[in-house]
């Protein structure tokens, strides 16, 4: 397990982000998006939604719950899932995130909602605001991720 | 006389619904199988997130609507199901039944966008001639449109963030106000007062009528969190704020679409945060000052049901709009596909 720490100022910072790490990602990922309300999370997801090759709007997926992309367009299958209004975990297995994550990759939203559902070999992010307006990016990343992420962090902390 | 008689279904997010509509505007059936009324006296949000919860009701759902019409199968001219947009597994058992009940009954498939449901639903219950402007408001979707005839959509604005009523439930949820989010923030937004808080107006005085919410719900999660643990006066003004900064950008922005589309017949109003009064009373007011109609359907054809679904699918039958039983579900399917894309919108926000 490694933990990584990125500052990111403005959007144009969350954006670069999402584009470097759009490249190392390949389906059966799943990716926790970890923040408060406001933190964030939409969108770093829509950035590396765009940086996959997404040429249209991506909605926030906090009423549908999942919002689904196929490849192509993208690079690889995406489901954008938004857990927020769920209240137990066996409600996220009636959606079919396990069965989903064999073919595509997971940007999971409010990943907490998963409890222990939740696989450990996740790659964990944390998006916390900063008294300046920016985000404070935490990447808590499982050993089997170390390899892919050295592009994005060439000197672990 | 046209009396052609359209079954509807809907299942593309927490709603399932049938109903059965004909051609003269008589709504012969209309039911709904929500998900607020069945667990709110558990205090929970729990969204029909499984297809499996749609399609263990939808079946039951069509033999009601079909007894309160007092008809059989038999008698239903089309059959229409919304394919989109929505939740993708949702919105495939609503449309495979559609397609199943076409097959049995040998009868036509249409394939609804459930946003062109929303929009051609003031159609439903009055006269209201093409081309209208419609502001379309709900828990998934914020859109300014000139509805230029069935089919024929041209977005003017969009939400390159959250939709309005996400907005809402946001706050509510943040504020410990209950659910459902909308009412809620309206009813403590009563007794506030909206010039407590200085919340920001995303996006007003711009050029296009887009909206933008998600600032706004962050600065009422600021103003919370520097109150510490709000009592009922702060949450109420906070809640009269934050609907006043809503209410104020809606209005700013409809204000502008009326600008770029002049030769609209009326202002109408549609989904779910259009039961808000707040945002009706203003929208009123608008629309008389530019000597419009306005025209706001009533609540229970806003929030999500098949009978404007039976109605888009009435509206589209009439004109030859079937589809064919490869009729592809749909998680995204805009409106008006031309529109270009709102700055923000699926790359930042």
């Amino acid at each position: 397990m490694s933990r990584h720490s990125l500052a990111l100022p403005d959007l144009e910072a969350a954006r670069r982000f999402g584009a470097a790490l759009a490249p190392v990602l390949a389906a059966g990922d799943v990716i926790a998006l970890s923040g408060d309300l406001g933190a964030g999370k939409t969108t770093l997801a829509r950035a590396v939604l765009a940086a996959l090759g997404l040429d249209e709007e991506a909605p926030s997926p906090t009423f549908t719950i999942v919002q689904t992309y196929d490849a192509p367009p993208l690079r690889l299958p995406v489901w954008h899932v938004d857990l927020y209004r769920l209240e137990t975990p066996e409600d996220a297995v009636e959606l079919g995130l396990d069965e989903a994550a064999g073919d595509a990759a997971l940007l999971i939203e409010w990943p907490e909602r998963l409890g222990d559902l939740m696989p450990p070999d996740r790659l964990w992010l944390t998006l916390t605001p900063t008294v300046d307006g920016g985000r404070r990016l935490t990447v808590d990343a499982p050993g089997a991720w170390d390899k892919r992420l050295a592009s994005l962090f060439p000197v672990a902390e | 006389m046209d009396e052609t008689i359209i079954l509807g279904l809907e299942s593309s997010c927490d709603e399932t619904a049938a109903a059965i509509v004909r051609a003269d505007k008589t709504i012969l059936a209309n039911r709904v199988a929500g998900q607020e009324e069945e667990h709110r006296p558990y205090g929970g949000v729990v969204p029909e997130v499984a297809a499996r919860a749609h399609a263990e009701r939808l079946a039951p759902m069509v033999e009601a609507a079909l007894a309160d019409a007092n008809l059989r199968l038999a008698d239903i001219d089309a059959i229409a199901a919304t394919a989109g947009p929505g939740l993708i597994g949702g919105v495939m058992v609503g449309l495979v039944t559609g397609k199943a009940l076409a097959v049995a009954t040998g009868k036509p498939l249409i394939a609804v966008n459930h946003l062109e449901g929303h929009a051609l639903s003031p159609r439903l219950v009055g006269d209201v001639p093409f081309p209208y402007l419609l502001l379309l408001v709900s828990g998934g979707h914020c859109q300014l449109l000139r509805v230029e005839g069935v089919g024929a959509y041209r977005r003017l604005g969009t939400t390159i963030d959250d939709a309005a009523g996400e907005a809402f439930d946001k706050v509510a949820k943040l504020l410990g106000l209950g659910y459902p989010g909308g009412p809620a923030v309206e009813r403590w937004a009563r007794r506030g007062d909206p010039c407590r808080f200085d919340l920001p107006r995303p996006l007003k005085g711009t050029a296009e009528p887009h909206f933008s919410f998600a600032g706004l719900k962050s600065a009422v999660l600021r103003e919370a969190g520097k109150l510490g643990t709000p009592d009922d006066t702060d949450k109420a003004d906070l809640c009269a704020s934050f609907q006043a900064a809503v209410v104020d950008s809606i209005l700013d922005r409809t204000r502008r679409a009326l600008d770029l589309a002049p030769d609209v017949t009326a202002l109408v109003v549609a989904g779910g945060v259009a039961a808000n009064s707040a945002i009706r009373a203003g929208l009123e007011a608008l629309a008389n000052r530019q000597g419009l109609p306005f025209i706001a359907p009533p609540g229970w054809l806003c929030t999500d049901n098949a009978a404007m679904i039976a109605w888009a699918g009435l509206e589209r039958f009439r004109l030859g709009l079937t589809d064919g039983l490869d009729a592809p579900a749909r998680a995204r399917w805009p409106l008006d596909p031309n529109a270009a894309r709102a700055p923000g919108a699926g790359v930042k926000a």
